[in-house]
């Protein structure tokens, strides 16, 4: 009876009572994780409690189909995650930094926080901050009212949020997979890892995956049909078009995840024989699954990143960016390149040479589009009218570190060079670094540029500036050593090593680690500091950094319906030349109402219920899944029947709001550049003319 | 017949008013969730045909023993005049012939539907009987991927179908009730062209082996 109810958890799976039963070093780590999550569980729950916020959050967060909300809740999520990750990378390099003979993680821990952390970083940090920052400037850049599907977008943050759920529940209940992020059968099979590990990475990975492949779909269909009149596909800001090049990634690339995945769980649920040594299996078409989803998504990754570095510079250089059409040409050959290079993660894997070569050819080529890109933000610095604000920090950090990323994958597209450093932290040093001065600076740098936006006040410059700086130093300690530890043989995924040699390059990589665990200490101070002195950072009128693309047009934060009336664009980086030609900041003749699609709960609902399936499928409760499926099957056809799903917003409501904003614009005094960053930025931009032309007049 | 068509495949045409403009978006996003349904299928082709060889099948039971051509090409006919009579539904539907009309072609379209996932389990009892088990082999588990997966779309389409008709009766055909319609068709004519594949590449392909 008890079987069938709990399936196969029981007390064991407990990570806290396997730490009384066991009180070794590794399951006191694994214990202190989970009481970790359960407290913060707890606190949270008892703060949203005490103050009396969980009216609040239903109503305004979490049953919003407000796209600008979807996109902070998604970096919300991002950030938690973000904290998780980072603690389990300073973990693992405390663990190498004494690993000579021993340290004091078992293997079998190091690795499953090597396949979390690789896990979390890619799906639960890269994804939901590049969806979120999609979800939040994407439709404003177009000038659009929301998404073109705002509830299947509640309902994509719901999956992506199961996801991390389930990986969160994995330090609580269960062990996850040791099989790393890219979790390689037959080594994941039921032959080898029976317990519950990979079943948590493969639905945590469905379910999150099936929510991205509905937010491209979305943000192409958005991209193609919700564009204001006159913003044609030439005229949209190129993070638009990276955001173009990211969503076909998503509605191609996530499939063979899926397709992967699934076949994995049937190997082992239903004892098929997809991927195991025996009976015609065949692992290899594994491998060439995963990669042909794993290289587009770095790209998925990196390409917004790209759109966010080239509006954050052309806005902080008060330049348009320079060789627009070769950065939509750039962009669109990465992305249709990222398809044609997935071989290069497996050279070692035994096909010919000739195929390795042009494998080999196509992943350098791809260098060629990027360096453009590289040029063509240099050239837009060039005599610009350039301020080292925090996101421009981030761009230069990028810059350097990216380069040398960069040419280190072009080392590694040699398949013989790829032969001996195969498997060695020169490749850990590689993706990180271009992982984290390209995605993750990016994201960061996009993060500093729109909360401003998003929520009307400017984060703190001075820890914001402090957790830029360390996050350059951390990474260039921490990892750019691992190039050189990998050139000496030192493999990557081990718990421990023995030769003596390797252990002061991993002291130096672990004070790295300890820099970007202060780096992350920063950017949370700052968030606190900047919320505490909301009142001084204040840009109500929402254009604090003289911005050039349609999103500084509006208040800060956006009204729900983003566009009192829907804009007319003339031009590319329409709003800096609507403030030159004196066209920013007017009245419409007349209002008209707006009809906006109401809350609902269906992707809260399908949220809870595809985490019990997903629970319920990791510890074979049989009754629970058909159950939650049940119930997400009811979630999505009932609300179908509902016809009253919009409500207008009165014309009367809107030009008041939007007459008393402008009467504010008209009252505040504008302020140059200087003062950027100081109390007397209201989000009024004084119009600076180069003083070249001034000169020539 | 010269109208601007808002979306690709068959349009309802401006008289159908915010029907036919909202299905500029819609229909454009169903398209792209299908070139994305397609992806998944054309992997899992593309994973079967890996193993549809010796090594695959380790020593197992092959296409001769457990594939019933007669049952297999009755199968084909009967998803191919559902595709016919969905096409009747939806022409009902844009010339306006009335709720009925349409209503009729749909259950003719979703007892076809019911038919073919009768033989359906039926050849796959007839494998099971043989041993041609997803757990034999490489091959029969690419087997038990491919064609159950096109069985598990056909049967969400004809609860699909079963909704459509609900809402057909209870909201009447309003605009959204118009959309579906037409997503529901595009669905279920992609899946004829899967089920062209399957017939193709693993029945008829089984037999040339």
């Amino acid at each position: 009876m008890i079987h069938t109810i709990f399936g196969r958890l029981d007390l064991s799976s407990l990570s806290l009572w396997r730490a009384i039963q066991d009180p070794t070093v590794s399951e006191l780590v694994a214990a202190g994780a989970a009481t970790a999550v359960l407290l913060g569980a707890l606190v949270t729950v008892s703060l949203l409690t005490w103050f009396r916020l969980w009216g609040p959050l239903w109503r305004d967060w979490l049953t919003s189909v407000d796209h600008k909300r979807i996109g902070i809740m998604y970096c919300a999520l991002a950030l938690i995650m973000l904290a998780r990750g980072v603690i389990e990378g300073v973990l693992m390099r405390t663990q190498q930094a004494f690993g000579l003979h021993g340290g004091f993680l078992t293997p079998d821990h190091f690795s499953q926080l090597f396949s979390t952390h690789g896990t979390i970083m890619i799906f639960f940090v890269a994804m939901p901050f590049i969806a979120g920052v999609i979800n939040y400037v994407m439709p404003l850049q177009i000038g659009a009212r929301d998404m073109a599907f705002p509830v299947m977008n509640q309902i994509s943050l719901g999956l992506t949020a199961t996801g991390a759920a389930l990986v969160m529940i994995s330090l609580v209940l269960g062990k996850f997979a040791t099989g790393g992020w890219a979790n390689y059968p037959p080594y994941t099979g039921s032959d080898f890892q029976p317990g519950p590990g990979p079943d948590y990475w493969i639905w945590s990975i469905v379910l999150a995956g099936i929510g991205t492949t509905l937010s491209g779909i979305n943000f192409a269909v958005t991209l193609y049909k919700e564009r204001a009149p006159g913003m044609t596909f030439l005229r949209m800001p190129i993070f638009c078009w990276t955001v173009i090049c990211t969503s076909i990634i998503m509605i191609f690339a996530l499939p063979p995840l899926t397709v992967a995945a699934l076949m994995l769980a049937a190997d082992r649920y239903l004892d098929f024989h997809f991927f195991t040594n025996d009976l015609g299996g065949n692992m290899m078409n594994y491998v060439n699954l995963f990669w042909l989803f794993g290289h587009p998504e770095v790209y998925l990754l990196v390409i917004p990143a790209y759109g966010i570095f080239s509006e954050v510079i052309s806005t902080f250089s008060g330049k348009r960016i320079y060789g627009y059409m070769s950065m939509v040409y750039a962009t669109m050959s990465i992305a249709v390149l990222s398809f044609c290079v997935w071989l290069h993660h497996f050279f070692t894997m035994g096909q010919s040479a000739n195929i390795n070569a042009a494998f080999g050819i196509a992943s350098m080529a791809i260098a060629v589009p990027t360096g453009i890109k590289v040029y063509n933000w240099m050239a837009t610095i060039f005599r610009g009218r350039v301020r080292m604000t925090v996101p421009m920090i981030y761009a230069t950090g990028f810059f350097y570190l990216f380069v040398i990323g960069g040419l280190s994958g072009v080392m590694l597209a040699n398949p013989v060079i790829s032969y001996q450093v195969h498997n060695t932290l020169f490749l850990v040093a590689h993706f990180h670094n271009v992982i984290i001065p390209g995605v993750l600076f990016g994201l960061l740098a996009g993060y500093h540029y729109w909360f401003p936006k998003a929520f009307g006040f400017r984060l703190n410059e001075g820890w914001g500036r402090a957790a830029a700086y360390l996050w350059i130093a951390g990474f260039s300690f921490t990892f750019l050593p691992l190039y050189w530890l990998g050139l000496h043989g030192m493999p990557r995924r081990s718990a421990t090593f023995s030769d003596p040699a390797f252990q002061p390059t991993l002291w130096l990589a672990l004070f790295g680690a300890v820099l970007i665990l202060a780096a992350l200490t920063c950017l949370a101070v700052q968030l606190w500091v900047s919320i505490r002195d909301r009142d001084s950072l204040t840009v109500p009128l929402g254009d604090p950094w003289d911005g050039r693309s349609l999103e500084w047009s509006i208040p800060s934060p956006p009204p729900e319906y983003n566009f009192a009336m829907q804009p007319q664009v003339a031009a590319r980086d329409d709003f800096a030349e609507a403030k030159t030609k004196s066209r920013a900041y007017t009245e419409p003749e007349e209002y008209e109402d707006i009809e906006m699609p109401n809350n609902t709960a269906i992707g809260m609902i399908i949220c809870v219920c595809a985490t019990l399936f997903g629970l319920a499928l990791v510890f074979w409760m049989w009754w629970l899944a058909a159950l939650s499926f049940l119930a997400i099957v009811l979630s999505i056809t009932l609300p179908t029947f509902l016809t009253e799903t919009t409500h207008v917003i009165p014309a009367a409501k809107i030009a008041a709001e939007h007459r008393a904003w402008l009467d504010k614009v008209k009252d505040a005094s504008a302020v140059d550049r200087l003062e950027e960053t100081q109390e007397s930025n209201l989000g009024r931009a004084l119009l600076e003319r180069p003083t070249r032309i001034e000169a020539a007049e | 017949m010269s109208e601007h068509n808002l979306h690709p495949g068959l349009n309802l045409g401006a008289r159908h008013g915010a029907a036919h403009e909202g299905a500029e978006t819609i229909l454009f996003g169903f398209w792209i969730f299908l070139m994305s349904d397609l992806v998944i299928f054309g992997l899992v082709f593309a994973s079967y045909l890996t193993v549809a060889n010796p090594t695959g099948a380790a020593g197992g039971p092959g296409p001769a023993e457990a594939f019933d051509l007669r049952s297999v090409f009755a199968q084909t006919v009967i998803l191919l005049s559902s595709s016919l009579t969905f096409g009747f539904a939806t022409l009902a539907m844009r010339h306006e012939t009335g709720r009925r009309s349409i209503a009729s072609w749909l259950i003719v379209t979703l007892f076809l539907g019911i038919g073919f996932l009768a033989m359906e389990l039926r050849d796959f009892a007839h494998m099971i009987d043989v041993g041609a088990v997803p757990s034999r082999s490489g091959f029969w588990s690419a087997f038990w991927g491919l064609v159950p997966l096109h069985g598990v779309h056909v049967t969400v389409g004809c609860l699909w179908i079963v909704v459509m008709l609900i809402q057909l009766a209870t909201l009447g055909l309003i605009p959204v009730v118009k959309m579906r319609v037409l997503r529901l068709g595009l669905y279920w004519h992609f899946l004829d062209l899967i089920w062209v594949g399957i017939f193709s590449i693993v029945y008829l392909g089984g037999q040339m082996r």
